[in-house]
Parts: C-alpha cells; structure tokens; sequence
C-alpha cells in the first residue's frame, strides 16, 4: 500500500519572518501581523511593499514582517507613509497603527491622510487601552472603563467620549475602503482577512484611502485572560463599535474615491468642472 | 556662462534645491518663508516633482522623514515657531541617519514672536532642534547668492554624511532681491542602498528606525554618529575672513548681521582702526580654525548678532579667555545699523588702545 502524501497545509507566511514577536500571550496582534503578511504574499507584493510600524505595542513590527519597513514617529505613520507612497508611487504603503497612535496623538495626520486620499492602506488595531506604556486610557477606552489613568472609570464628563474612526472617517472624500472587524474566532479571522487584502487591493488598483479597523482585546492591562477578554470585548467593545464596512466607493459604482466625491460634489461647480461644461453644452 | 538673475532670496532656495536634484518639498504656511513655498508649489509639477502642503509642521517634517526613508532629496521650510515644531522629525532624521534639508527663514522669537528677521534660533539650530544627542550641518547664507549656493551643497552634504542639513537664514535675506548666478543642475542621483524602497526579493529587507531598547547598542551608534561629526567637523567648517590679517578688533557675525558688520568695518578702516571680520558661513561645524587664526594678532573680538547673544558664546569657546571677546546685538525684528557696530568698534578699540599703553 503506498504512504499517503504528506501535504502542506499550513506554513509561515514568507513576507512573516521567523523571529519571535514581544506580543503579550493571548493579544490578536500577532494573528493581525500573520493576516497582512499572508496578504503580501497572496497579492504578491511583499517585494514592493513599505510598511510604517507606530509607536505602541506593535513599535517593532520592523523586526516581524519581511518586507521593507520604517519606524515612526508616535502617530507620525500617516504623514511617513504618504511620502513614502509620493516617492514611488507603485510600492504598497501600509501603516499598522494602535489606537493611541492612530486616534489620539496622530488623529490630524490620518485625518489628513485620508481627506488627501493617498493611496496607503492603515491596518488599525484598537483595544481601547494604551498597552506599551501599562494600560493608560485611550482615546476609545469606552465609558466607565477603569484604567490606569482612568482609576474610577472614564468620567466622559471629564474625559469626553471614545472616538470611532470608522464612523468618524467615512465622511471623508478622499476615503475609499473602510470596515471594521474583529478576530475573536477562526470565523471572524477569515473576515477580517478578506477585509485586509481587500483594503491592499483597493491600494493596488489606485482607489484611494483604505483602513481595516480590527477590534481587539489586551489581556495584560485589561487584566482578564484571552478568553475574558474577548467575552468583555464582544460585550462591551462590539456594540459601541458594531462590525461592518463604513465606505466602499466601489461597492457604490465608483471608479474610485475621486469619483464618488465628483458626484458628491456635483451642484458644485468649481469642484466639478467636467460636469459644469457638459452642462453648458446642452 | 551662466546669466545673472534677479531673485528673491526665499526663490532662491527653492530654485538652486531643484537643481540640485530635490523633487519633494513638504511645507506648512509661515511668514516670513513664503515665497518658498509658493515658488515650490508652481514649479515641482512642471518637473514632475511632488510640493505637498501638509497639515502641520510636524507632519511636514514626518513626511521629509518618509521621502528620505525612501531615498528621495527632499526639503522642507519654515520659520522660528515651525522649526520649533519640526523638532521631533529632525530628532527622529538624526537617530534613523536620513539626509534632508531644513530651512529656517528666522523671525523673532520667543512664541509668536514677530515676523521681522532675526537671529534667535541660533541656538536652537546649533544645539537643539530636538532631543537626544545629535549635530545638524547648520548653513548662514549672508547673500542671495550664497542662499542658492549652500542650498545646493546642502543636499550633497546631507546624502556624503546622511544627515540633516539646516540653511538657517532670516527675514531680511530671505525677502530682499539681489542678481544671483544659479549653480548648474545635476541629477542627485546617490546611490543609497540603505533606502526603503521595496527589496523587489533583491536583498534583504531595509529597516529605517531610531529605536534601539539595548543600552549598548544605543551608546555605540551614538558614538560611531559622533565619529562621523568629528569628520564633519574637521572637512566642512565654512568662513569668510575680511580685513583680518593686521586686525584689533576682530568683528564676529554671521548671516544678515555680517553684511552690517562688514560696512561698519570698512568705515572703522577708514577712520583709521584696524577691523577686521570673520564671517562663520557653517554654524555647525562652527569654524574654530578661522577664529583660531586671528587669535594671536587681534587684541579683542565683537560678536554682532541680531539676537540677545548666542553665537558668541562659540566665540568664548574658540578664543578661551585670551582675547576680550563683546557682545553687540540687537533682537525682536530689529536690524543693527552700520553707525551703531562703527560705535561699538571705535570704543572697543579706544579701550584696547589705552590698556595697551
């Protein structure tokens, strides 16, 4: 009888290197650095790609992934990444971005970022808690959350309310791609893969602004193990961040992020030239 | 030969940087750097080069961070306030050893300040542009034409020794219009295979960072940087003597005060007093050897500044208590005149003159 086949079915992802990340046990960080780079690779790209790692959790993520990567400023990935994409246009710019960073210190860069409609793609964990520093609150730590700069919960009286980026940037014209997601279970782990390449796809095809916001939990300064963690989070997280895609101007019909502000903008006549003459023509 | 063109000093800058091989220039609005930028914005996409107007200084300067990372010549300007701002992405440009170029067309300082030239940010430019440690080749253009100049070397000094390089200018030069002969454009093509700019599965992957959580390693890279200043330090110091050879009184001044100096000084000559000028063109490396050379014959030094005294204290340090070394200055948007340095100089002079005898 001849010996079965052994097949391969699972192996690291090449644009992963194999060194050992300093992530926390039990935080979905490293799920979401294996989903990017096994994007990279299914894409192809991995040789043409720059990634920006943050200041946070996720600070050496220059060490993890293979491909060419630049270190930020805290909150500064946007404003790096859209030189980087300016200098060669063809490369696929990402920057991986936690919730202080990305939402607090760095919120007028990704505003900007997005409204300019550069074509990068932002990967956006946010656990509603700083991690790197121990457990500060963030700007989406959520009401009533303790932590250790909100020792009696967050007072939104006096620390205002948790910020949703998705929310918050769909509003934007320049944004083309955004979804929010989760990797709490294999089920959610493939959607939010698929939500990933399709923002590195939206990139590649030059649709503009892309950003997968992925929900997420930190055990360590949340103070609950993994699986608490995630019951905590689809709790309480969840509904204050509902799951979903927030923009996809193709899913509309549009070309791309310029179009659909085109039609957005078309009573305007100075933002839509080309309509305003065909007007005039009839 | 190339012809004579009347610019604006500010233009200048812009132009002689695209020359020199600069396609991406980041900026923020400010007074007194306007025309810069302006300039910039005309000309980058006629050339198929890139201006972006960022939303801040800070962002401005991240993305010079991330051009450079990317193995662009790339520029960005602004003036005292902006620069203030811009601190961070330099500190960060030193720690990841990226070229770039800086401008500073000062105005008065401290906060808002005004918007009249000045020299106030020499200490920032020399000392501290952020923190951690670190040098940035520092330029004082006193001309328009030395404005285009040293923005043009800028970009090769920057790429030699992959590091910052400032042109710390002010209002006065950066406004007024003088006839200036641009230098001839070349490529800027420098190879840098350090660059992020995709390993194409080429080479292994490039990492641009200044993070190092090792103390070790943290303090040999410091040190291995400073290796690199010592050299810069030894090749690239800058000056310009004047009348310094049988000089008393050795005038010390940079930039726009220099031009001052430089009159007041010809008309102590004709008045009979032995004046002299030196005239530091790199900041940093302060040009120790140029004053040190005036030490053994002048009797005492006059540091001209338009701020409230900063250069001289390099001065003190090069002349170590050998000579008198005096401070004249004037700040806040206010121009020195040539009578007032005269002044200074004759009665600096008398008084050398009468403890001599």
């Amino acid at each position: 009888m001849a010996e079965k086949e052994l097949k391969t079915v699972f192996e690291r992802p090449h644009a992963l290197l194999p060194v050992v990340t300093n992530y926390c046990p039990g935080c979905t960080h490293g799920i979401i650095n294996r989903l990017v780079a096994e994007c990279l690779d299914e894409l192809d790209v991995e040789g043409d790609a720059v990634g920006v790692a943050p200041v946070g959790c996720s600070v050496m993520a220059y060490d993890f992934f293979g491909c060419d990567m630049i270190e930020a400023a805290h909150g500064r990935a946007p404003a790096v990444a859209t030189a980087v994409k300016r200098v060669h246009p063809d490369g696929v710019v990402f920057a991986y971005q936690g919730d202080g960073d990305l939402a607090s210190i760095g919120m007028a860069e990704t505003i900007h970022a997005a409204t300019r409609g550069e074509n990068i793609t932002v990967i956006f964990i946010n656990n509603a808690i700083y991690g790197m520093t121990g457990g500060q609150m963030a700007p989406t730590s959520l009401p009533n959350q303790v932590t250790q700069t909100s020792p009696y919960g967050r007072d939104t009286d006096a620390a205002g309310f948790p910020i949703r980026v998705c929310e918050l940037l769909s509003s934007l014209d320049g944004v083309a791609y955004l979804e929010r997601v989760t990797a709490d279970c294999p089920k959610n782990v493939r959607k939010a893969k698929k939500a990933i390449k399709k923002a590195f796809q939206t990139q590649i095809d030059g649709a503009g602004y892309s950003l997968v916001e992925v929900v997420a939990t930190c055990p360590t300064n949340w103070g609950m193990t993994p699986q608490d963690s995630f019951t905590w989070m689809r709790e309480n997280m969840l509904p204050y961040y509902p799951l979903g895609v927030y923009k996809d101007v193709r899913a509309e019909g549009f070309a791309n992020a310029s179009e659909a502000a085109a039609a957005r903008a078309a009573d305007c006549p100075i933002a839509n030239p080309a309509a305003q003459a065909e007007g005039g023509a009839r | 030969m190339a012809e004579k063109v009347l610019m604006k000093g500010n233009e200048a800058l812009a132009e002689a940087a695209m020359r020199a091989g600069c396609r991406f220039f980041f900026g923020y609005p400010i007074t007194p750097q306007t025309e810069l930028a302006a300039y910039m914005s005309k000309r980058m996409p006629k050339v198929g080069g890139t201006f972006l107007q960022a939303e801040s200084e800070i962002a401005a300067i991240n993305m010079v961070y991330g051009a450079a990372a990317a193995g662009a010549r790339v520029m960005t300007s602004s003036s005292s306030p902006g620069i203030s701002l811009k601190g961070e992405g330099i500190s960060y440009m030193a720690g990841a050893d990226l070229p770039g170029v800086i401008i500073n067309v000062q105005r008065g300082g401290p906060g808002l300040g005004g918007i009249q030239p000045s020299q106030a940010d020499y200490w920032q430019a020399t000392r501290a542009l952020g923190h951690g440690d670190f040098r940035v080749v520092v330029y004082a253009p006193s001309t328009v034409q030395e404005m285009a100049d040293y923005a043009f070397t800028a970009f090769d000094v920057a790429d030699k020794y992959r590091t910052p390089v400032m042109i710390l200018a002010d209002g006065m030069l950066g406004q007024m219009m003088e006839p200036v002969v641009m230098p001839e454009p070349h490529g800027g093509s420098v190879e840098k295979p350090w660059a992020t700019t995709g390993h194409k599965h080429q080479r292994a992957h490039n990492v641009v960072n200044s993070l190092y959580l090792t103390a070790d390693e943290l303090e040999r890279l410091n040190v291995e940087r400073y290796e690199r200043y010592a050299a810069i330090e030894r090749d690239e110091q800058r000056a310009e003597t004047f009348l310094t050879e049988d000089a008393d009184i050795v005038v010390v001044a940079f930039g726009a005060s220099a031009r001052v100096a430089r009159s007041a000084v010809v008309e102590a000559r004709a008045k009979g007093v032995k004046a002299g000028l030196v005239r530091p063109i790199t900041l940093w490396p302060f040009p120790t050897d140029a004053i040190e050379a005036v030490v053994p014959t002048a009797k005492a030094f006059l540091d001209v500044e338009m701020n409230m005294g900063q250069m001289v204290d390099d001065v003190r340090l090069v002349v170590a208590g050998r000579r008198p070394v005096e401070f004249f200055g004037r700040t806040g948007g206010v121009i020195p005149t040539p009578v007032e340095v005269l002044a200074r100089i004759e009665d600096l002079n008398a008084r050398m003159t009468k403890g001599g005898e």
